[in-house]
Formats: C-alpha cells, sequence, structure tokens
C-alpha cells in the first residue's frame, strides 16, 4: 500500500500534468478573463500572451469614419495570413480595451462582423495573434459625435 | 430564458455565411441610471458555434459589445441543408443555443 506522501506526490504529479496540457477549461478563461480586465490594450495583450506588436497590411479593419452613435458601431476585420490563432478587436479609450476575441479554427475564414460600443472618438485595432505570437494590427480612428459608456 | 438568435445562414461557393441577432442587454458595467446607481454587468461571454455538430468557432466577448449583438461570420464547406448550431453564455450563467438550416 503507498504512504500518504507517495500518495501526495503523485496527486501533484497528475495536475501539473493536466494544467500543461489545458484540459482545465476553467484556467484557460482565467487567462483570457485578465484580458477582459485590462485598462489598456499593451496590458490585454501581455494578458494573452502575445508578442512583439507590428502594423500590418494583411490585415484589414472597416469601421465609419465618424459614429453618430456610439452604442452601435459596426466593424468587420479579417486577415488574409495562414497561421492565425486569435482575432481581437480592441478600442483605445474604452473603460475596458478588449471587445471580443475570436479562436479561428480552420473551419472558419478568419473574417468576423460586430458591433461594438464606443465610449468616446478613439482609435480602433484589430489584431492578429499568429501561431509563432507575433501580433499583427490594422488600426482605425473613429470619431463619435455621442459616447455610449457612462451616462 | 432569453428570447431566441435570428441565425441566417446561406450557401455560396463551397462555403457559408452565417449572420446572427442576439437578444441581450449588454449591460457594460459602466452605466448609471437616473439614481445615480451604477447598473451591474450583465453581458454575453462566450460564444460557440457549430457545423452538423461539430465545433467551427469559439468567442469571448466584454461588455464592448453593443446590445443586442450581431455577429457575421464565414464557414468553410458548409451547403444546403446543414445545420449551424450557436449557443452563448452571460456573466449570470444564462445560456441560449438555437440552430438554424444553411439555405
Amino acid at each position: 500500500m503507498p504512504s500518504r506522501r507517495q500518495a501526495l506526490s503523485h496527486t501533484a504529479a497528475l495536475a501539473a500534468l493536466l494544467a500543461g496540457t489545458g484540459l482545465f477549461p476553467q484556467l484557460a478563461r482565467a487567462n483570457s478573463n485578465k484580458a477582459f480586465d485590462a485598462k489598456t490594450i499593451q496590458d490585454a495583450l501581455a494578458a494573452l500572451g502575445a508578442g512583439a506588436l507590428s502594423e500590418s497590411g494583411d490585415v484589414t479593419l472597416s469601421g465609419p469614419d465618424i459614429a453618430e452613435n456610439g452604442a452601435v458601431v459596426p466593424f468587420a476585420f479579417s486577415t488574409t495570413l495562414p497561421g492565425v490563432r486569435r482575432l481581437l478587436l480592441l478600442v483605445e479609450k474604452n473603460p475596458v480595451s478588449l471587445v471580443a476575441l475570436f479562436n479561428v479554427s480552420a473551419a472558419v475564414e478568419p473574417a468576423f462582423s460586430i458591433r461594438a460600443k464606443l465610449a468616446q472618438s478613439s482609435s480602433v485595432y484589430a489584431v492578429a495573434v499568429m501561431d509563432d505570437g507575433r501580433a499583427l494590427y490594422a488600426r482605425k480612428e473613429i470619431k463619435v459625435t455621442l459616447g455610449s459608456c457612462g451616462t | 430564458m432569453a428570447d431566441p438568435m435570428r441565425i441566417r445562414a446561406q450557401a455560396s461557393g463551397g462555403k457559408a455565411t452565417v449572420r446572427i441577432l442576439m437578444a441581450h442587454e449588454m449591460e457594460s458595467g459602466q452605466r448609471k441610471d437616473e439614481a445615480g446607481h451604477i447598473a451591474p454587468a450583465w453581458h454575453i461571454q462566450e460564444v460557440t458555434a457549430s457545423h452538423n455538430g461539430n465545433t467551427v468557432m469559439t468567442a469571448e466577448w466584454g461588455p464592448g459589445v453593443s446590445k443586442n449583438p450581431y455577429l457575421q461570420f464565414v464557414v468553410k464547406g458548409a451547403r444546403a441543408g446543414d445545420t449551424i448550431g450557436v449557443r452563448w453564455k452571460d456573466n449570470r450563467g444564462d445560456t441560449r443555443s438555437d440552430e438554424a438550416t444553411v439555405s
């Protein structure tokens, strides 16, 4: 019969193994929770483990130049690059920068449309996080005449 | 339980464009009501889409997504007659899942 000490060390080893394989979805979610708590784009990307940020013509972001109503601003973002793991939409001056995170699989095109809230006029970023950790972005400046957050 | 989603999926050229309208308040947790109290955050956190039962896309959303969210994406290899399923979960633990047939 194994001693108590042996049993304990086995349990610890198993837990470490499981954590490494990502079999704990709660842990994976905890990571991105931190990204959704982040107040700035840099913090959000750091929480997601994205590497160096660089501008790229292979990532596209379209939206209006001027949004009359900041509560409903339509955006479409996509990339033509292979090996994209995640597509993110971030608004620089929102209280929570990260708006949405899409995990891209081989079964869907890396192109999404969504409507976001803008608290005020701000830069909006579409970021493609690649398999090798690079983070490529496209940026668009949006003027908002009526903000959404706050009042 | 929340109102049903409106899902349209149209096939063309070996892929299908899926358009979804969800019914949700998407309260940001920043807004104050008339009495000056901050309305607690209440928004969709997870969205999952499936094609004939296989998960093809997962997404995580924050409070910055607009009220009654609209989402559009393209599923490769989907043909007319296939099933597209969508499921969301909000930060109160409520869920809603709906299905549509590709036309």
